[in-house]
């Protein structure tokens, strides 16, 4: 046993079973004292269905917050993505190939005006996204005059809508077999790419990067291009579920995405992260709302629960973090 | 005659209005520790900036191994075979020491992915053969955060080796360590002279500098006031010069 937790393994992935570990015992309360809901697969449908849309995101975004940046504008990229996304498939009809390559071109636009402000006008990323946050939804409101998009007649029932979240099997919903494939891959990525590796010491340290030869500008906006491509992709994901665009889509997204990185173990301090506890922290988040409620309490405790097992997990993190120093 | 590595001519640098460089001209040859030294803010900072291509200069020209060079970036600098070594810069803490010996230069296929397993057994190699690290507490896989300032640069040093840099430049490479560790990095510079290498350096600590470097260049205001071969000097006398140059300002080169 103690072989075991002196192990190369354990000693490198403390966050990671730490967060397992977490998630493990609040799946184990949730069976224990809801056995009648916790027991049944619709729960677990339920969940694969509304993870996705945010957890997408989370994904994404813990290379920003890797680098030591934050980006707040995605909720609203998810808006204007979205609604460029429903107005060019009434428009043409349900051509799904156009409508895919615009919403996400302007996603990663969106993304890259963050990136600029943040590196070459050198505007700090909380502020210069608190502004495009506005921005972006602002100009939903403006040229969407408040009212929302059916693409219900162009999209039900199409092989897109059945690619996109239409049940595996019956059972499985296709856009949580996306989240699982793409999490994968940026896993991948973070960790055994040339660029995520940058991610890394980027955030770690940003003049000792720029001595190693590492272009520091060019890495942060590439990161907040891929931000703005992943948000675009979950609003689609989120309009096909939905069938329908609404003016505030993406508007819940910024307090649960953002949770799910940090309860996931990623330093705000940039520099260490981990894409395997983001997934985790998506699977805490993303049950806490449906978890409480079938435990009996009402609906007023998910705010306080949420508030609490964020602000437990990130004192633990510091306290290991220091530790180490 | 010595073969020269670089060669700086005529070399302005202003930021804004402050001139911080002006008509800089030195010379660097194959196997020389060069040091460079002045007061705060006589622009010693800037013109190995100017060298590892963090700054580019206003005018002037650079000469690498006998071809004039515009040096863009550092990772251009390092391509062409200059490596800095800056003490709190040079490596970052919490990544993996194998990770950062390659970082900026990493060994990976053509889709961009790191070949992991070809960084660790070559960081290893590095450890071993070029630095000495035989202590089993300091593998590939620790992170930097563990490791003392003296073998941070021990690090770094074996980095440039590897990657087969000409010219070394050192950012007050003694600064805050303890003797022993100062002893660790002075040899490090010693032993760049027995592969042909040449080292550039700044340091504050004259006793430091004496011991290694082979020339002395003395920046005041930007400007080079002295230029001393160590045969011609000793080392009282250096740091006579220096306090000659604090008192007055000026410093008495003809003698």
């Amino acid at each position: 046993m103690s072989n075991l937790l002196n192990s190369y393994f354990v000693k490198t992935h403390k966050l990671e079973i730490s967060i397992t570990i977490i998630a493990i015992v609040l799946f184990l309360i949730y069976f224990l004292g809801a056995p009648h809901v916790f027991t049944r697969f619709p729960i677990y449908r339920a969940f694969m269905q509304s993870m996705p849309f945010f957890g997408i995101i989370a994904i994404s975004a813990t290379f920003v917050v890797t680098l030591g940046e934050i980006d707040l504008s995605f909720p609203s990229i998810v808006g204007i993505t979205s609604l460029i996304f429903g107005m060019v498939m009434t428009s043409t009809d349900g051509n799904v190939f156009i409508a895919f390559i615009l919403a996400t071109s302007l996603g990663m636009f969106a993304g890259l005006v963050n990136g600029l402000l943040v590196t070459k006008i050198g505007i700090p990323s909380i502020v210069a996204t608190i502004g495009t946050l506005f921005f972006w939804r602002g100009l939903v409101n403006v040229i969407s005059q408040g009212s929302g998009i059916a693409i219900v007649d162009v999209a039900d029932g199409t092989w897109h809508h059945m690619i996109f979240v239409e049940k595996l099997f019956g059972k499985i919903p296709m856009q949580f077999i996306w989240f699982i494939v793409l999490t994968g891959l940026m896993q991948w990525v973070y960790r055994y790419h040339k660029f995520g590796n940058h991610i890394h010491f980027v955030g770690d340290n940003k003049a000792s990067a720029q001595m190693m030869g590492i272009n520091v500008d060019n890495v942060k906006i590439i990161a907040f291009v891929q931000l703005g491509f992943f948000s675009a992709l979950a609003g689609i994901f989120t309009m096909y579920e939905m069938l329908y665009f609404w003016p505030t889509q993406g508007e819940g997204l910024m307090l649960t995405t953002l949770a799910a990185v940090f309860v996931g173990g990623t330093s705000v301090f940039g520099g260490k992260g981990t894409i395997f506890g983001t997934f985790i922290g998506v699977l805490i988040i993303g049950s806490l709302e449906s978890g409480i409620v079938a435990l009996g309490l009402s609906g007023f405790y998910v705010k306080f629960i949420n508030g609490l097992m964020i602000t437990v997990a990130v004192t633990v993190y510091a306290l290991i973090q220091r530790r180490k120093n | 005659m010595a073969e020269e590595l670089l060669k700086l001519e005529n070399i302005y640098k202003n930021f804004g209005n402050v001139k911080v460089l002006k008509d800089v001209n030195i010379k660097i040859n194959k196997g020389e520790v060069v040091a460079l030294i002045g007061d705060n803010g006589a622009g010693k900072s800037t013109l190995i900036k100017v060298i590892t291509g963090v700054h580019s200069p206003n005018s002037g020209k650079v000469f690498f191994k006998n071809k004039e060079v515009q040096i863009k970036s550092v990772a251009q600098s390092r391509k062409m075979g200059i490596e800095a070594v800056y003490q709190e810069r040079a490596l970052c803490d919490q990544q993996e020491l194998f990770r950062n010996i390659f970082a900026g230069r990493e060994i990976t296929n053509s889709f961009g992915f790191l070949d992991i397993k070809k960084q660790r057994k070559e960081a290893e190699k590095i450890l071993r053969d070029y630095i000495g690290f035989t202590s089993k507490a300091i593998t590939v896989d620790s992170q930097v955060m563990g490791l003392s300032g003296g073998e941070k640069q021990g690090v770094a040093f074996g980095r440039s080796l590897y990657f087969n840099s000409d010219l070394i430049v050192l950012d007050e490479p003694t600064m805050g360590l303890s003797i022993q560790e100062t002893e660790k990095v002075l040899n490090f510079v010693k032993g760049l002279k027995k592969e042909n290498k040449s080292a550039i350096f700044i340091d504050h600590n004259i006793i430091h500098v004496y011991g290694a470097a082979d020339r002395f260049i003395i920046l005041d205001r930007g400007e080079v006031v002295g230029e001393f071969n160590k045969e011609e000097i000793s080392r009282e006398e250096l740091v006579q010069k220096m306090i000659q140059l604090h008192e007055s300002g000026k410093i008495k080169v003809e003698d």
